[in-house]
């Protein structure tokens, strides 16, 4: 029963069933204890902060992989969870790297019972390739994560967040302080949606913390750790820069192409993706910028310091970055008022209010396998086994006026143009270009492309002939031998299946 | 025009780049069966090298296999591989006079009779490794009508000088001789590897040098090199440009019958009209530079 302040309103028919005023801090109590008001989200232990986000078992919890091989984060999390006795978690960060192989315990033991994440690697990738899990994990892109998520089908309970540097009311940020990640791009999304947020934070800055990536009014509990991330080890594996000389050949041959293609002018956007080949396009785009006296109004994605090279030398007007991928574009982010941090939902979402993919003109994309019908795999390897992450690759490919594919038409003996792909992540009717050591293939779906790369005097063939080309020097493979259980479901980024993974036999 | 600006070492014993290394399009490709060789991989890198060389991807690319001296146990073996598997040139590594040719040439004759290749088929080439090699290069240039060219190496030969690389001054009598001999025998003159492959700007600067100097190319050992050396042996679009004025006044003053051609105002005689010729045959050989 209120203590009715105010006199006045007492016995007002129409006041029946309101709620009466009943002091400033009635219903926000830490307001009236100076200490509270200031400090009630700061916990001393990441177990207090679970304790206190009601976490049970069963329930989902999110990261980010803004770290990529440096994170810290998901491991501490997880390995503390399993001391505290949860059980049938719910695992959906944005992606899994090498560096979580440590999981797979958890996973025997029962801690984790499903995972949502954009792809794995190394021993994780291997152990449930080979049907380390009941439920089969899925997979989806980056975009379609926040699809999933928007539809409820991933309801974050708990995401744990680290970050460099946050206040005291969570205002957070990934270009400050000492491990900086970057971008926050896919935790903006997870602070967004999750029910609750918890705060990993390497260090509590003086309030306000500014740019505030992350904002006050999304974060529930903080905790100080000693390391969120190893920055140095972001652009190692998939993000690396390149010095193989194959890889230089495409990427110099996918400069050429773009050049060609009939979207480099004045004002262009583009998108490099990671891969050694994608990402080394952008150092042979700058002479063809400057050849042809155009500027490239704004490039999307995964940023490098390759990019923010162009952009520092006027090239490129705006980066919009939802993921650093290295120092440079870190400092850059920082500093550069044209250099703009996005989430993944503005980044590739199909169903947000506005997606910048839709408004990209170029993307240079990686492959792990391509058919002649140009469907792309980039999350299983030849043997079957999951090594990739499904990343923006469906998004982006989907978004932007042509997608470029580079890949090596051969690795090692293994041939990269295949008949049909092993695993389907993105569908061959959104590819428009295949650039290969061996020669550029253009979808027939856009003869236009081809005429011009034609007329440029490039290597075009049919991709058949690539294909063939690839069988005379690797000779035909043995197809992979799967058992009848499924481990992966593939989800295209609108939410639907669009393959499956099967188990490996052994 | 045969352009033979670049000539990629691969060593004989890497199968992956075997059978991939043609897609850089090196004018020529030279497989190692010498010192990028260990010894317990002699004999897999020639058998690699024979199967190599009779594959129809390296069509368009002049094929060269770098023996290991006839001295040692596996030069003939190398030799007799090269000359089955249809190599287009022998380099003989470590030439210092004109009788290692010779011995050379003597035991390529006698396997082409025995498996059935046209008797001077083969082709042959020297490097020139020490400052013997380098005073008879003359001898050496011409000792042999399948010579098509003489290479210096410089590692071994500054080691015999006495010195180390540096600037290239170390090179510059080396570089001299080698070129004067190559041009005097009418054959192709190479230039040593430039070994610092993140260095691109002494790389090019050392291009610029070799190819005024006259080298028709440049030992390579990695493809990340090619572009840059091709594009830099390339003409620019103003020495093309000028080059046709130079071959259109030629040709107008030859319909008029006039013996001495002047373009703005400047004396052109034969051998200009004969340079300019050069630079568009080499312009169509290998585009215009980027």
């Amino acid at each position: 029963m209120n203590t009715i302040i105010n006199p006045r309103l007492s016995g007002l028919s129409c006041l029946e069933g309101r709620d009466l005023f009943d002091g400033f801090a009635k219903k926000t109590p830490h307001l009236a204890d100076p200490k509270a008001k200031l400090d009630r989200k700061v916990v001393d232990s990441i177990e207090e902060a679970v304790r206190r986000t009601g976490l049970k078992d069963g329930m989902t919890i999110s990261f980010h992989h803004g770290f990529r091989e440096g994170d810290k984060t998901i491991n501490m999390v997880v390995e503390i969870l399993a001391k505290m006795g949860f059980k049938d978690l719910t695992l959906a960060p944005s992606s899994l790297l090498n560096v979580n192989s440590v999981l797979i315990e958890h996973i025997k033991s029962g801690v984790i019972r499903r995972i949502y994440s954009s792809g794995m690697r190394g021993k994780l990738a291997e152990a449930i390739s080979n049907g380390l899990m009941d439920n089969p994990i899925n997979i989806h892109s980056h975009g379609g994560r926040v699809a999933l998520i928007q539809s409820g089908e991933i309801a974050i309970d708990v995401a744990f967040l680290g970050v460099s540097v946050c206040d005291a009311f969570g205002n957070a940020n990934g270009v400050s302080g000492k491990s900086r990640c970057g971008s926050l791009g896919y935790a903006m999304v997870d602070a967004q949606f999750a029910r609750n947020v918890v705060m990993l934070t390497e260090e509590i800055a003086p309030y306000p913390n500014t740019p505030a990536s992350i904002r006050q009014d999304q974060v529930d509990w903080i905790v100080k750790v000693d390391q969120v991330g190893d920055p140095s080890k972001i652009s190692v594996g998939a993000a690396r820069a390149t010095t193989n000389p194959r890889e230089l050949l495409i990427a110099r041959l996918s400069a050429d192409v773009m050049e060609h293609s009939g979207y480099f002018e004045e004002g262009f956007s583009m998108q490099t993706g990671t891969g050694g080949s994608a990402t080394a396009t952008t150092r042979f785009l700058e002479h063809r910028m400057r050849r042809k006296g155009i500027k490239c109004a704004w490039a999307l994605g995964g940023q490098t310091g390759g990019m923010v090279d162009l952009h520092k030398k006027g090239l490129i007007d705006t980066l919009l970055d939802t993921q650093s991928f290295d120092a440079d574009a870190a400092d850059s982010l920082r500093t550069s008022p044209k250099h703009v941090e996005i989430s993944t939902s503005v980044y590739a979402n199909p169903f947000s209010k506005g997606t910048a993919i839709d408004r990209l003109d170029m993307v240079i994309l990686s492959a792990l396998e391509i058919d002649v019908d140009f469907n792309v795999n980039v999350l299983t390897g030849s043997d079957g086994v999951m090594r990739g992450a499904s990343g923006g690759h469906s998004d982006t490919a989907a978004g932007a006026n042509l997608s470029i594919v580079v890949a090596p038409l051969i690795r090692s003996r293994i041939p990269t143009v295949v008949k049909r792909v092993t695993t389907l992540v993105t569908p061959g009717e959104t590819v428009g270009v295949l650039v290969t050591d061996h020669g550029i293939a253009v979808n027939p779906r856009r003869p236009e492309i081809a005429e011009r790369l034609k007329a440029a005097g490039l290597p075009v063939f049919s991709i058949e002939d690539l294909y063939k080309r690839a069988i005379s020097l690797t000779g035909e493979p043995q197809p992979i031998e799967f058992l009848d259980k499924v481990v992966g479901i593939v989800r295209y980024r609108d939410g639907s299946v669009i393959d499956v993974v099967r188990q490996v036999k052994a | 025009m045969t352009l033979r600006r670049s000539m990629l070492f691969l060593p004989g014993s890497n199968a992956a780049m075997l059978s991939t290394a043609f897609v850089y399009k090196p004018d020529s490709i030279m497989f190692d069966l010498e010192d990028a060789v260990s010894l317990r991989e002699k004999d897999s890198a020639r058998l690699l090298v024979f199967h190599a060389l009779q594959m129809p991807i390296y069509e368009g690319i002049e094929r060269v296999v770098r023996i290991n001296p006839l001295n040692t146990p596996f030069g003939p073996k190398d030799l007799e591989a090269a000359v089955r598997g249809g190599v287009d040139v022998v380099r003989l590594p470590k030439t210092d006079c004109a009788e290692d040719v010779y011995q050379l040439e003597a035991e390529v004759e006698k396997i082409e009779k025995a498996c059935g290749r046209t008797v001077g088929s083969t082709k042959l080439m020297a490097a020139i490794e020490s400052a013997s090699g380098v005073v008879n290069a003359v001898s050496i240039a011409k000792s042999s009508s399948r010579m098509m060219g003489i290479a210096l190496a410089g590692f071994d030969y500054v080691i015999d000088m006495q010195t180390q690389r540096g600037d290239g001054t170390e090179l510059y009598y080396a570089r001299c001789a080698v070129l004067h001999a190559a041009r005097a025998a009418g054959i192709d003159a190479f230039d040593v590897v430039f070994s610092d492959l993140n260095d691109e700007e002494g790389f090019l600067k050392e291009v610029d040098l070799i190819k005024r100097l006259g080298f028709n190319g440049k030992s390579l050992i990695n493809p990340r090199q090619i572009e840059l050396l091709h594009n830099a042996y390339a003409p620019t679009q103003e020495d093309v440009d000028y080059a046709k004025r130079v071959v259109a006044a030629a040709e107008q003053a030859e319909r008029d019958g006039l013996g001495v051609i002047s373009l703005n105002g400047k004396m052109i005689d034969a051998p200009i009209v004969a340079h300019a010729n050069r630079v568009l045959q080499r312009a169509a050989a290998s585009g215009v530079r980027k």
